[in-house]
């Protein structure tokens, strides 16, 4: 199992070789309400870590979605697009929104692990 | 919940906005809208005395009948929008008005400041309001009052539901048939439980009020109407009454006048992205050339419509139905047209 790692903006990451995926946390879903809207980057476009790389409107108001990792754009999930109540159901899963080529592994060490993104949130409350 | 003109107001209820927007439009949808302020006004000359800060005929308003209508400022501007009801003279005789919650106090000060002092004017800041709104709220409120169903639309009366005293209306900002019902504080939540226990019956929060009010093209005061805009370029000319047009008397009428002869130089109008991406209040409007002709007052995701919907100002040289448009969002513009207002079809009751 890989270890997923998290961000203060509630985004989530995934390691897999030198690629990674990326979506927002369940935590964030459920505070964002109904998603009605997404708009990923284009394919091949260089994301930097902590800067937007897409956004996420529900039918309260628009959200920006940081990217966790600095690196190129190898996908993007079209489904979530074409039908953005994905995020909601699956969050962590079928909901994800793009995959980065990562410039620096490094920085996932800078992430929280799943116990103090637990804590994390829970501080938020 | 979230902080509202002074009240914690839930944005929405575990349903979430869209399953509380639709099933409002489906079945009925309970919204508690006690934070609008109620303000009672007696007296024999109260619709011809108020008659002197809005534009609506309030004389020609017949007992328990309805109308909304504007207070006006002396530039021709909106200081706030209302319902106002004729009370019956069994009831008291005089005017209700319901006003936003975030005005109810200027509001106040403001009514005290200009009315004729033969009118008494009464705060019901503490009275409670509920809006029950949707194709099946007829339905559901005709089984504690059967009298309600034949209703006509913009009419009041008063009405005992499971034995509580309540001021109905058949009014509400959603686009379908609905009531609201005005009932004394300490019997609001035994009502709101008692129309919840009905199988139609959801609780929506500020969240799909905010929706359902967009798509049905109802503007929302502090963002669609204020201060700066006159009824003419809100496109709420219609709430100036064929006698005042004809009388005047109203504050800013002749800059209002004025505008019903010769236009206005902007307009309120509806407006349909191309794309799937909301824009939001704000966004600002220019034409294919890029220059600036205007700014969205309201926008967002119409769950009805399955589309983005906004409303917004532009140059009157735009503002015909079709007419394209840019709205820039996140620094990109994106094709958008006016388009019609309301985005849904409505559903006031008419008999």
């Amino acid at each position: 199992m890989r270890a997923v790692r998290y961000t203060k903006d509630h985004e989530w990451v995934r390691q897999d070789g030198d690629v990674a995926t990326v979506g927002i946390t369940d935590y964030a879903q459920s505070q964002l309400g109904d998603v009605v809207y997404v708009e990923l980057p284009e394919l091949g476009r260089e994301v930097e870590q902590g800067k937007e790389a897409a956004i996420v409107e529900s039918a309260k108001a628009a959200s920006e979605v940081y990217a966790p990792v600095s690196g190129e754009v190898v996908a993007v999930n079209d489904n979530i697009v074409a039908d953005p109540a994905k995020v909601n159901a699956d969050a962590m899963g079928e909901g994800w929104f793009i995959k980065v080529r990562l410039k620096n592994p490094k920085e996932l060490d800078g992430l929280m692990d799943e116990a103090a993104y637990q804590e994390f949130v829970g501080e938020q409350h | 919940m979230v902080p509202f003109a002074g009240y914690e107001m839930p944005v929405q209820y575990p349903a979430g906005i869209i399953a509380e927007h639709l099933h409002t439009r489906a079945q009925a949808g309970l919204f508690d809208v006690s934070h609008m302020g109620q303000i009672r006004l007696y007296g024999a000359d109260a619709a011809r005395a108020l008659e002197a800060l809005v534009p609506g005929d309030l004389q020609a308003l017949t007992p328990q009948r309805m109308r909304y209508t504007l207070l006006l400022n002396e530039k021709g501007g909106i200081h706030d929008d209302l319902m106002v009801t004729r009370v019956a003279k069994e009831a008291g005789g005089g005017l209700m008005l319901v006003v936003n919650a975030g005005c109810k106090e200027a509001d106040l000060a403001h009514l005290q400041a200009r009315l004729d002092r033969a009118v008494t004017i009464e705060p019901q800041f503490e009275r409670a309001l509920l809006a029950l709104q949707g194709p099946r709220a007829a339905a559901v409120l005709a089984r504690f009052a059967p009298g309600v169903a034949t209703m006509p639309f913009m009419s009041a009366a008063g009405v005992s539901i499971a034995g509580i005293a309540c001021g109905v209306t058949r009014s509400g900002y959603t686009g379908e048939d609905g009531f609201e019902i005005a009932v004394a504080p300490e019997h609001a939540v035994a009502l709101a439980e008692r129309l919840l226990g009905e199988p139609e019956v959801m609780p929506i929060g500020l969240g799909a009020r905010d929706t359902l009010r967009l798509e049905a093209g109802l503007c929302l005061y502090g963002h669609d109407i204020d201060e700066t805009t006159t009824p003419v370029e809100a496109g709420l000319a219609w709430t100036v009454g064929k006698r005042r047009r004809a009388e005047g008397g109203f504050p800013g009428a002749a800059i209002i006048l004025r505008e019903f002869a010769e236009g206005v130089a902007r307009k309120r109008v509806g407006i349909r992205p191309d794309g799937r991406a909301p824009a939001r209040e704000g966004t600002v409007i220019t034409d294919a050339g890029g220059t600036r002709i205007g700014t969205v007052t309201s926008g967002g995701f119409g769950l009805s419509v399955g589309a983005p919907v906004a409303m917004g100002y532009v140059d009157t040289a735009h503002n015909a139905e079709g007419s394209v448009l840019s709205l820039i969002v996140r620094d990109v513009p994106r094709p958008a047209r006016v388009a019609p207002l309301p985005f849904i079809k409505t559903r006031y009751y008419r008999g």
